[in-house]
């Protein structure tokens, strides 16, 4: 890329602007942009996040400083400034047009978003237009440079680029690396999950910067070379996700963002359960919240509720494992007919079941059945656990920290989703976790190998009710109560067996970060964009479709899969180190 | 064995001895496959059982593997996306026993179980010379080696008996030749081999018995010599008509077929 003067015209992007007049444009652009972020860019507080003070970042203008940033790193890093090389291992220059997309689009939307809020033009400062004709040089920079793949038109920008073979790095700076990326990934999340839930537009502009961001680091490479460092270290890469996810509430002022990590948590943890089912198995099951169902239900009627019929209150141990064998039971019932037979019975079974669920929890009211579960109005005042003499109900200080009731509870989550997140690790890397994918692939090869198909199926039918069950019992206290409402095919929030499908298919079949990813983003893009209720089924319908025709595989790929959908003839050989790094790793280790 | 009217394969009587190789021929549609999935119960017999070792088998798939009777399929049926080796571990599937909780637990005779599987299975791989791609995909590989594969997948269930279904359909010669020796190998580990295929040079170099399968009924059963110097199974190969044809007695045997199946309705 050093020689740009010799590219042919073929190589060279659609804009025919010399390389002298593109560099300078993209620093200037990305420059102009981040300063930007410091000026006023309206006149009124009125609009989410108040951008009006100098010198302040706020809300949208912190995401355009920092998409601004990117893209100066990324240009930086095409022009060979020292140190930075590392940004951009593949030595493309599509990042630094995804990057600056992200800064563009944060820009127009929230000038646009500005202009349409409080009605007219008038209302941009000088600081808006500024940002608006700053972020777009970078874009029309990054369209004269080299073209990433010659000969692909506009496709080329978007199509990954060549990867390089990644080499290795001592093991202690590997672990360093993975320990900064997940601090960075806790920030993000943090980040988002603390935008107010009024401020739609800053959590729009969010989105945007994420995945234009996200999308850039993944064509430089340094995401795949990211998760594969991670992947040398998986158990200290879980352990620090493990710490992350525990340091999460002591980064919350207010327990409000503690409950939306404590239900983002649940969601996540059953979408996981469900993935054994569906990923890893191959079974569709359409009526998996009735699982959950089941376990929040089991755990409220031996809560010690004044409210359940039984009066009796177990310790919170015996009330999981309860919730748990009642899911697995119900597991068990609707599985065994069922999975005997091949194709898509299960799937109709599994819709029936979690609509007779839901209807017979709203009928067992003492009216129209015996008095089981009140009905509609549910099970309510369910006493908060004690465990070890801690009320999980009452604040706890920490220091200087105060960890409020859903603090509590979320810490006790985790441990429930670190039990799901092993189990789903272990088995799926087992005698038993292969005959699962066996299954998947090729039911017929998979019995003639000596797989009894129906036993195997069933282990993963029962096993997945049963992590929902145990996801259920933690629910029901959480929420104080447990009514039918939530347990249906569809609805407008999470969790509900349509969103819990989605949540495993939109963030990756087969793996354990992508149920995590996706069911975090289908619970708070609702949660966030308040204004949409009445479009939201609308919205996600739509979302599905395009999601099934460009990403069939999910945000996270399943190594398996990505191969699958996205045929190139690539072999898939595992990444050699070299000579040089064998000697560097055996030094290290030394 | 009978497909609503069709009659795929009928009174076949057969016997294979252990360390022995044994050919299946016949022209295109004459129940070869059929038999083959009868044997490994994948297709339930109308009438008839299966016995190995003395012992009759239940039509269950992953009770005949088993019981030491392993099989490859006619169009290759791996397990496409997962590695090389991990299809061999599915392979061993019926000759460990580690459970749901082993895997949890991970215990140290779980981990003793994986090793010892997957030295297994590289031992087999190595056998095969596929031990170099052992963590490509199943689908990625070349089509003779995606058959090698099978056969090292069935290996891997320790059976007695082998059922190869046209083991070299799309071989060039060389590759061919390889396979040949291949069985050769096999056979050598003490296992029989009962081997489907269209390509008489590899059968009758290969077998030490061969049996013709026309129409669904077994035609004659022989040495190369005995079978190749029958005149009637040159007829079936060419199509001529020739006497004593089975056609006539089928054709009658189908219509009573037909008109009894269709009081119960086609049941396919
Ligand atoms: N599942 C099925 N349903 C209906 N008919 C079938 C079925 N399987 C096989 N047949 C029929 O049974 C007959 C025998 O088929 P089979 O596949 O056993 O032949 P083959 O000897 O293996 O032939 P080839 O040499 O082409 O592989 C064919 O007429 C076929 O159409
Ligand atoms: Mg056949």
């Amino acid at each position: 890329m050093t020689d740009t003067t010799l590219q042919s015209p073929a190589e060279r992007g659609p804009l025919p602007l010399p390389p002298a007049v593109a560099r300078p444009l993209i620093a200037v652009g990305a420059v102009g942009t981040i300063a930007s972020a410091f000026m006023s860019w309206t006149w009124t507080p009125d609009f989410p996040g108040n951008l009006t003070i100098y010198g302040y970042p706020a809300g949208l203008q912190i995401l355009a400083l920092v998409a601004g940033a990117l893209t100066l790193l990324y240009a930086l890093a095409l022009w060979r400034v020292k140190g930075l090389g590392w940004l951009n291992p593949s030595d493309a220059t599509s990042p630094v047009f995804l990057t600056s997309l992200s800064a563009f689009t944060v820009c127009w939307f929230t000038g646009i978003a500005i202009a349409v809020d409080l009605g007219g033009l008038v209302n941009l400062d000088p600081g808006a237009y500024v940002a608006m004709v700053a972020s777009a040089l970078p874009v029309i920079g990054a369209l004269a440079l080299p073209h990433p793949a010659p000969g692909t038109g506009v496709k080329g920008y978007l199509t990954k680029p060549e990867q390089p073979r990644h080499g290795t790095l001592a093991p202690l700076a590997e672990r360093l690396v993975v320990t900064v990326g997940t601090v960075i990934g806790l920030v993000i999340f943090t980040y988002g999950i603390g935008i107010n839930d009024d401020d739609s537009e800053t959590f729009i502009g969010f989105l945007l910067v994420c995945v234009f961001a996200a999308w850039g680091l993944v064509h430089s490479g340094l995401l795949d070379r990211y998760s594969a460092m991670s992947a040398r270290h998986k158990g200290f890469a879980a352990a620090l996700a493990l710490l992350a996810a525990v340091a999460f509430p002591f980064t919350q002022s207010d327990d409000h963002n503690a409950n939306i990590g404590v239900n983002i948590l649940i969601f996540a943890t059953v979408a996981l359960g469900l993935n054994i089912v569906v990923g890893l198995t191959g079974l569709l099951d359409l009526g998996y919240v009735a699982f959950l169902g089941v376990g929040a239900y089991a755990a409220a009627l031996v809560s010690g509720s004044e409210y359940s019929p039984l009066h009796v209150q177990f310790p919170f141990w015996a009330a999981a494992l309860t919730g748990m064998a009642a899911s697995l039971v119900f597991g068990v019932v609707i599985g065994a007919p069922t999975l005997r037979l091949r194709g898509d019975y299960l799937a109709i079974v599994t819709l029936g079941f979690g609509e007779i669920f839901r209807i017979a929890v709203n009928n067992l009211d003492g009216d129209s059945g015996p008095n089981v579960t009140r009905g509609p109005n549910g099970i309510t005042q369910i006493p908060d656990i004690k465990l070890f003499g801690f009320n999980l109900g009452d604040a706890h200080t920490l220091g200087s920290f105060t960890l409020g009731r859903f603090a509590n509870y979320l810490f006790l989550m985790l441990i429930a989703t670190a039990i799901v997140v092993a189990v789903f690790t272990r088995a799926a890397d087992s005698r038993i976790g292969r005959s699962w994918i066996a299954i998947r692939e090729d039911e017929t090869a998979a019995t003639a190998m000596g797989i009894n198909g129906f036993r195997a199926k069933l282990i993963a039918f029962a096993l997945g009710a049963s992590l929902a069950g145990l996801a259920g019992t933690v629910m029901a206290h959480v929420n104080y109560s447990v009514n039918p409402q939530p347990y249906q095919f569809a609805g407008a929030a999470p969790p509900n067996s349509a969103f819990l499908l989605a949540a495993v298919v939109l963030g990756g079949m087969g793996t354990v970060s992508g149920p995590l990813l996706g069911a975090s983003l289908l619970y708070l893009i609702p949660e966030k964009l308040q204004f949409m209720q009445n479009y939201e089924l609308l919205t996600f319908g739509v979302a599905l479709i395009l999601l099934m025709r460009f990403r069939p595989e999910g945000i996270i790929a399943d190594r398996r899969r990505k191969l699958e959908f996205h045929e190139t003839g690539q072999l898939d050989v595992p990444a050699q180190t070299t000579l040089s790094d064998g000697a560097t790793v055996a030094k290290a280790g030394a | 064995m009978r497909f609503g009217g069709l009659t795929a394969v009928r009174s076949v009587d057969f016997t294979v001895n252990s360390g022995e190789i044994v050919g299946l021929i016949g022209p295109n549609g004459a129940g070869k496959t059929t038999f083959f999935n009868c044997l490994t119960g994948l297709y339930v017999p109308t009438e008839g059982t299966v016995a190995y070792q003395g012992k009759v088998l239940p039509p269950k798939p992953h009770l005949v593997t088993q019981a030491g009777i392993a099989r490859t399929f006619q169009n290759i049926r791996l397990f496409a996306n997962m590695t090389v080796l991990e299809n061999v571990l599915v392979g061993r599937h019926t000759r460990t026993k580690e459970g749901l909780w082993s895997a949890l637990l991970r215990g140290p005779g779980f981990r003793r179980a994986e090793r010892e599987s997957e030295a297994r299975a590289m031992e087999l791989l190595e056998f095969v010379g596929l031990a170099g791609k052992r963590d490509h995909l199943a689908r990625n590989l070349p089509y003779g080696e995606q058959r090698k594969l099978e056969i090292a997948r069935a290996l891997a269930s320790e059976p007695g008996l082998l059922l190869l279904d046209e083991p070299t359909a799309g071989m060039n010669p060389q590759e061919t030749r390889a396979a040949e020796e291949l069985v050769f190998a096999i056979r050598d580990r003490g296992i029989a081999v009962l081997v489907i295929e269209h390509d008489m040079r590899f059968i009758f170099n290969l077998c030490d018995r061969v049996a013709v399968l026309v129409q669904g009924e077994k035609l004659i059963e022989g040495t190369s010599d005995v079978v190749q110097a029958d005149e009637r199974v040159v007829a079936a190969y060419l199509g001529e008509p020739f006497e004593g044809e089975p056609g006539a007695a089928e054709a009658a045997e189908v219509e009573a077929a037909e008109t009894a199946d269709s009081t119960e309705g086609e049941a396919r």
